[in-house]
């Protein structure tokens, strides 16, 4: 385990949306004044005691929360090690923790008086997670969605529809993720007066990475507060999956000035690491520019970003949030990787011993605390952020196995 | 005096605005892109913008992103755009070569490198997408230092602080975004355009270059009352895209559409100078 530095304060990212030299504002002229107009709007309502009150009554009356802090005892003992708690965000209204922020982000579209929403969507559950509040508040909502992930996720793709949600396929570059984010900052373009562009991750352009970690904090407020409540102590190990990087951040933010809980992001290393097929841009990337922001990059040695592969589409992103690449670069936080193997293997294992199917994205921090815990003591406590449910994933599972369901 | 400083005093001379044609280089291969680059001059073009090939060019449309994939999937690098403008300037000393493309290649290249390459081939400009002055002091730092304009995009949602900042940042052109969209969307409503540039000239004597939904000679010879550059992208990376078996066809098309927009901004030019 390494000695972290002191953090006491901890104050980022600055007023132009920089982590250290991560994160700021890379797009072209037609978006500089949409940003400019969300970032005063969010500086402004993320201390405005009314709505952070609406902000919290939707997450308690439509999400759900509190999300239960769940002592994990069979899988516990299966390891033979630290003590393992889950974060259930797959009990959240959705089935995911990407509620938490389009909740945020709608209200703010209300607030400015958008009558239409556009979402960019891999999974699929951020699209359905917008389409959701666009229903419930009675806004016009487009998802765009890359045409190979419509394939992986067509009950997701269902969803979307029957909420009232236009699912645009993007069959452009790798029709993944990545397009379907460079779609839908074209549609804001064109659409800036009209439209609220909710991104679902921690990425892009300022204030979006501020905002999503903000929206998304509630499930680390939470589990501090409960595991001092279940455990009468803070946990020596959070452990969350790294797509974009928002259930990490909105797990590890409200820990990082606790000095002794070791945050642990995990990638998604595909098919291996030295394979080049995977999605694990800390652990194999390099520093650039993509989608606004400057963070670690899954590129060639030409700056053209390559086809990332993971068995997760949530994870299938060639990029990863400006504060990640800081909390990387300064100790805070450590990244590592989990095949497409061990997050199967991890999803039998949780489904078997706990009676929880989870998402093929929160196997991947499953696999690495299966990894962790023999290596702790009975007396040391990981949490784990299970960040979604396992349902949306059981085509892709029974796919590999050979099963026809 | 730089090469775009010169064509423009050449140009206000003669009372007649700058067309701007813009391909992508490399697109559909490499063996094409001099060749062409020397048509369109000939044609009538006055500047040569240069997309260089971008996986993920976000400011764009449709036409131009799949112009970006098909140099992309012939191999073309950032070397080889620079070795382009080289071949291109063998047998043309004098025609501006504005580059178009995003920070990322550049960055991985390293901004001195890009620079004095881009510089030593014979390149004369530059806009970077995805660079807004707020974030591009280092990157504006070098390239002035090899004498390569910063040229900077204007938007119809651009304020008047920012119009301020970047014009304050910018050299050799403005290029005004005419329309509310990526490259190739939607109509343009050139009333608004003649108002916002008038709106842009208090705060700078740079040429102001429009583009973005230029797509016929009247769209460009309307255009060129009002703005020092007309810049047509789309149409004839369509024309490229619709003509790529066989090169011979690619340029005679693309010259005679060059053709006919030059022609269109002469006679609106002649017309303008007998009406006064």
């Amino acid at each position: 385990m390494s000695v972290v530095e002191p953090i006491l304060n901890y104050e980022y990212p600055d007023e132009k949306g920089h982590f250290g030299p991560y994160g700021g504002i890379f797009v072209a002229e037609t978006l500089m004044h949409a940003l400019d107009e969300l970032n005063r709007t969010y500086q402004r309502f993320k201390c405005d005691p009314d709505f952070l009150d609406r902000f919290d009554q939707d997450l308690k009356h439509y999400v759900g929360r509190p999300s239960p802090l769940y002592f994990a005892q069979r899988l516990t003992a299966h390891c033979k090690g630290a003590r393992i708690f889950l974060k259930r965000e797959d009990l959240n209204h959705t089935g995911a923790h990407k509620i938490n922020n389009t909740v945020g982000q709608a209200l703010l579209a209300q607030h400015l008086g958008k009558p239409r929403i556009i979402a960019e969507t891999g999974a699929g559950q951020h699209g359905v997670a917008s389409a959701t509040v666009a229903a419930r508040l009675g806004l016009e909502c487009v998802v765009y969605m890359g045409s190979e992930d419509i394939i992986r996720q067509s009950s997701n793709v269902y969803r979307m529809k029957l909420l009232g949600a236009e699912v645009v396929p993007v069959t452009s570059g790798s029709k993944t993720l990545k397009d379907a984010l460079n779609e839908a900052l074209r549609d804001w373009v064109a659409n800036v007066d009209s439209t609220f562009y909710i991104i679902g991750t921690v990425a892009g352009p300022h204030p979006y990475p501020e905002m999503v970690r903000d929206f998304n904090s509630v499930i680390g407020r939470e589990a501090r507060q409960q595991i001092l409540e279940q455990a009468g102590r803070l946990p020596d190990v959070l452990v969350a999956c790294v797509g974009g990087g928002s259930n990490a951040m909105g797990l590890f933010y409200p820990f990082i000035t606790d000095e002794s809980v070791l945050l642990h992001g995990v990638e998604a290393a595909g098919e291996g690491l030295d394979t080049g097929r995977h999605a694990a841009p800390l652990n194999a990337g390099k520093v650039g520019v993509l989608h606004g922001q400057r963070t670690y990059l899954m590129e060639d040695e030409n700056g053209q970003i390559i086809q990332t592969h993971s068995v997760s589409a949530g994870l299938d992103y060639p990029g990863v949030g400006p504060e990640h690449a800081w909390l990387k670069d300064i100790g805070r936080a450590q990244y590592s990787a989990a095949t497409d193997i061990e997050a199967l293997e991890a999803f039998h294992l949780l489904t078997r011993l706990e009676g929880i199917i989870p998402a093929l994205e929160s196997s991947h921090a499953l696999a690495h605390a299966l990894k962790l815990a023999p290596t702790m003591a009975e007396d040391q406590i990981i949490i784990v952020n299970l960040s979604g449910r396992g349902d949306k994933d059981i085509h892709t599972v029974a796919r590999i196995e050979g099963i026809d369901v | 005096m730089s090469r775009l400083e010169m064509k423009f005093s050449e140009l206000r001379g003669l009372n007649k605005a700058a067309l701007v044609t813009f391909i992508t280089a490399g697109d559909p291969s490499p063996d094409i892109t001099v060749p062409l680059m020397h048509a369109l001059v000939d044609a009538g073009s006055d500047v040569i913008e240069l997309g260089v090939p971008f996986s993920d060019p976000m400011a764009d449309g449709p036409v131009i992103q799949a112009a970006s994939e098909r140099a992309l999937a012939a191999g073309v690098t950032t070397t080889d755009v620079i070795e382009l403008i080289r071949g291109f300037r063998e047998n043309d000393k004098s025609t501006p070569i504005v580059l178009m493309g995003y920070l990322n290649p550049i960055e991985i290249m390293g901004y001195e490198d890009f620079a004095s390459s881009i510089a030593d081939a014979g390149a004369d400009g530059i806009i970077v997408v995805d660079m807004p002055p707020e974030e591009g002091v280092e990157l504006g730092g070098v390239l002035k230092a090899q004498g390569i304009d910063n040229v900077h995009l204007l938007a119809p949602t651009s304020t008047a602080d920012r119009i301020r900042l970047v014009c304050d940042d910018a050299s050799g052109f403005i290029y005004y975004v005419s329309l509310r969209g990526v490259t190739g969307a939607a109509t343009l409503d050139l009333g608004e355009v003649r108002s916002r540039l008038a709106a842009i000239r208090v705060h700078t004597n740079l040429p102001l270059g429009v583009g973005f939904g230029i797509d016929s000679p009247a769209a460009a010879a309307e255009a060129a009352e009002f703005a020092d550059a007309v810049i047509v992208g789309t149409a004839l990376v369509r024309i490229v895209a619709e003509n790529s078996d066989s090169p011979e066809t690619l340029i005679r098309k693309a010259s005679a559409f060059i053709e006919s927009m030059s022609s269109a901004m002469d006679l609106a030019a002649r017309n303008e100078a007998a009406a006064e």
